[in-house]
């Protein structure tokens, strides 16, 4: 490159980001992968599109863990994202961290954008909102606890592919089944520690942890090494041994058993309903969880999953009213009934939930409202949620001791016990720390 | 004896010695001083308050069990990286240098693992070895080994460990044949004379004098073990099943980076830092007191 040429590029740089300088850039830090990263590109060019004024710019910063990571790296370093999709199990952290975040209801008032959090359904909204009834994030993807069959496995194995086990002991006979006849590793599961765990307790209305999972104050303790846990850790445990559970992975690892035919049922978040559509090469067909007959008050509701969107202190007050908007946009019906109805994660309105309704979305994909349904049931206070500190710890804690049982190396009962007491360590030092 | 260069100017040398300076001060002396600072508070993930705790955060660190087991893990993981490293890759050195044919080719093959970054690395043998994919793992199938690394802590952690060797072995191979090339023909040829076979010959010839090449990557390897193999754990086992493969520097991230808990996390990496001082102490002594350069 010759020197005038150089100057004339230099020039044409100068000149597009003095262009650039008219909009408001507005920085989103999220973890959104594959095709859910694709559709949060979509998202923030059609809002860009809609209006000259902002301009929104999605950057994935990696799985769940690193973007929370980075998010706070860029806090501690005075340079933050305006928008960070933090997950759930990071609610409790952020929420104690008053000065580096402002809340949605703050953000809304402040831009004199309308804001009517009554409009959203309220087991979702719920999670994210302050005892005083302030909401603090925005739930841009929430995702519940859903069961996933291989209906042609089912076939293969005498059972009917229409009724899928309703109960848990109904699940250990059509493992054995599925294993004994048509030869199939029957059952895995993602996310252990939400769904084996969390969820269950919630969906048996029986408490995670003390002072309503977390929601009533910092001093909550860890309680989920009951007869009933155990019993079903026990259960699982028995299912490893029998060969009808194959272990996958921490994370979502395991639905790849599923949707390459490996295993036959699978349980997991509602939001991979998109990759396992994408992938199963069989009839597949969508549950809600199966529960224990014998326990009282099952099934309740399952537990929401998935993230929400946190505002960041410390960026200029332009900024802000241009997150106003973009939430606005987000809670459109149509934007909204789109997100739900390509990811599977639940609808953020009841508007959203109504207009996929009317457009007849469940007729044709019959599973798809499982988890909106599992949501909406009246939630009770041992169901709402788990909001802890340093959950994300203690789901590693979990993970650790649950890889313990599926290998044989430890009793169930000990492994809950021990589960339940490292994690109290964990509140413990959240509490002292958080300070109350 | 000594060589010396004499400057008749003061500044010179200063100017020399400032880019190495800065750059350690960069990354270096200002990242551990923040470490050591922050081993000594307690604080939430923002850091928007702190507390002093005094030695607190190392006190948890040495009544907590898995702390201590991750010390295990390490030792057992960074033995049995180097052993197995240094081993193979003598092996193949002696033979290499032994080649006549194919000689450049071989060398080149051998080397080759060294250019792959250590997540690709881990990657690719997670995919030979993955339970239900893997085609290593079909192979042991057949041959009746109940293999599931997701499950079995021992054959994860040997999985890391062989993962971890194989990426080192290049780097080792290279040191060994540079030390093989330059022990004197005539010396061997004289024991050849003397009707001492070609292992005896090793034994009483090449590895002894060997051994300045081996002490050196003795310690290139365990701090190797120690700090590079981070990528390798992090690409194939996240420090699982229940913490098998938790070395000390995946702790340090699991416990800063997930769990958030910074000050737990800044004592650890003193720890580490102290742990590696140690080793350097170590290797400059022998170094010093074994080798003539």
């Amino acid at each position: 490159m010759n020197f005038k040429s150089l100057t004339l590029t230099l020039l044409a740089c100068g000149a597009i980001s003095t262009a650039s300088q008219a909009t408001t850039t507005i920085q989103w830090w999220h973890a959104m992968t594959g095709p859910l990263n694709d559709k949060v590109n979509e998202l923030a060019n059609k809002f860009n599109a809609s209006q000259t004024e902002y301009k929104v710019v999605p950057a994935f910063k990696g799985n769940y863990d690193e973007t929370l990571a980075a998010g706070i790296a860029a806090f501690r370093a005075k340079e933050p994202p305006a928008i960070l999709q933090v997950f759930e199990v990071g609610t409790a952290t952020m929420m104690n961290s008053k000065g580096a975040i402002r809340s949605v209801a703050t953000v809304m008032k402040e831009a004199g954008e309308k804001f009517d959090p009554k409009i959203y359904i309220p087991a979702v909204a719920g999670y994210y909102t302050s005892s005083k009834g302030e909401m603090l994030s925005f739930p841009f993807n929430s995702s519940t606890t859903v069961f996933y069959y291989n209906k042609d496995a089912f076939k293969k194995a005498g059972l009917d592919p229409n009724k899928p086990p309703k109960t848990w002991p109904e699940l250990f006979a059509d493992a054995r089944k599925l294993k004994d006849v048509a030869h199939m590793t029957a059952f895995t599961t993602d996310w252990q520690a939400w769904v084996q765990v969390e969820s269950f307790s919630a969906y048996h209305n029986t408490l995670y942890a003390t002072k309503d999972n977390g929601f009533g104050g910092l001093d909550a303790r860890l309680v989920f090494n009951t007869p009933l846990e155990v019993q079903h850790i026990t259960n699982l445990q028995k299912m490893v041994q029998e060969g009808t559970f194959s272990y996958g992975g921490r994370k979502s690892e395991s639905q790849a058993k599923f949707f390459t035919g490996e295993c036959a049922m699978c349980m997991g978040s509602s939001s991979s309903l998109a990759a396992i559509r994408q992938n199963a090469k069989f009839n597949f067909g969508v549950a809600p969880l199966p529960y224990y007959p014998d326990a009282k008050g099952a099934p309740q509701n399952t537990i929401i999953g998935g993230a929400s969107l946190w505002v960041m202190n410390g960026r200029p007050a332009a900024e802000y009213k241009g997150v106003a908007k973009f939430f606005s946009f987000l809670s459109k019906p149509e934007i909204q009934a789109d997100w739900h109805q390509s990811t599977g994660y639940l609808p953020l309105t009841l508007a959203a939930y109504e207009l996929t309704k009317k457009s007849g979305y469940y007729e044709k994909n019959p599973g798809a409202d499982v988890s909106v349904q599992a949501m909406v049931v009246k939630v009770t206070n041992k169901s709402r949620g788990v909001r802890l500190g340093y959950l994300p710890q203690i789901r590693m804690i979990l993970d650790e001791e649950l890889e313990a049982v599926w290998a044989g190396k430890k009793a169930p009962k000990e492994a809950l016990d021990e589960a339940v007491a490292r994690g109290n360590e964990q509140l413990e030092r959240f509490q002292k720390i958080s300070g109350s | 004896m000594e060589k010396r260069v004499v400057f008749n100017e003061r500044w010179l040398p200063a100017l020399l010695l400032l880019p190495q300076l800065a750059i350690t001060t960069v990354f270096f002396f200002i990242p551990a001083g923040e470490a050591l600072y922050q081993s000594l508070f307690r604080q939430d993930a923002f850091g928007l308050t702190m507390e002093f705790a005094g030695l607190d955060n190392f006190r948890v660190l040495f009544t907590d069990p898995g702390y201590l087991a991750s010390f295990r893990t390490t030792a057992i993981f960074s033995v049995g990286v180097t052993v197995l490293g240094l081993s193979v890759a003598l092996v193949l050195a002696w033979f290499a240098d032994r080649l006549i044919r194919a000689k450049t080719t071989v060398r080149t093959l051998i080397v080759w693992p060294y250019a792959i970054a250590p997540a690709i690395a881990g990657v690719l043998w997670m995919f030979l070895f993955n339970p239900s994919l893997g085609l290593v793992s079909h192979w042991l199938k057949l041959l009746g080994v109940n293999w599931n690394y997701l499950l079995n802590g021992t054959q994860a952690l040997a999985l890391v460990t062989g993962i971890a060797a194989w990426k080192q072995i290049s780097y080792n191979f290279l040191f060994f044949l540079a030390g093989l090339q330059s022990i004197p023909k005539a010396l061997l040829e004289a024991a050849a004379i003397d009707g001492a076979r070609s292992w005896k010959r090793f034994w009483s010839i090449v590895f002894p004098l060997l051994s300045p090449t081996t002490f050196f990557l003795l310690v290139i390897n365990i701090i190797y073990a120690f700090f590079d193999t981070f990528p390798i754990i992090d690409a194939v086992t996240q420090g699982g099943p229940s913490k098998a493969t938790e070395i000390l520097v995946y702790k340090v991230y699991n416990d800063g980076f997930k769990g958030l808990d910074i000050g737990g996390s800044a004592a650890q990496s003193v720890i580490l830092m102290v742990v590696v001082i140690l080793l350097t102490i170590v290797q400059f002594r022998h170094v010093e007191r074994r080798v003539s350069y």
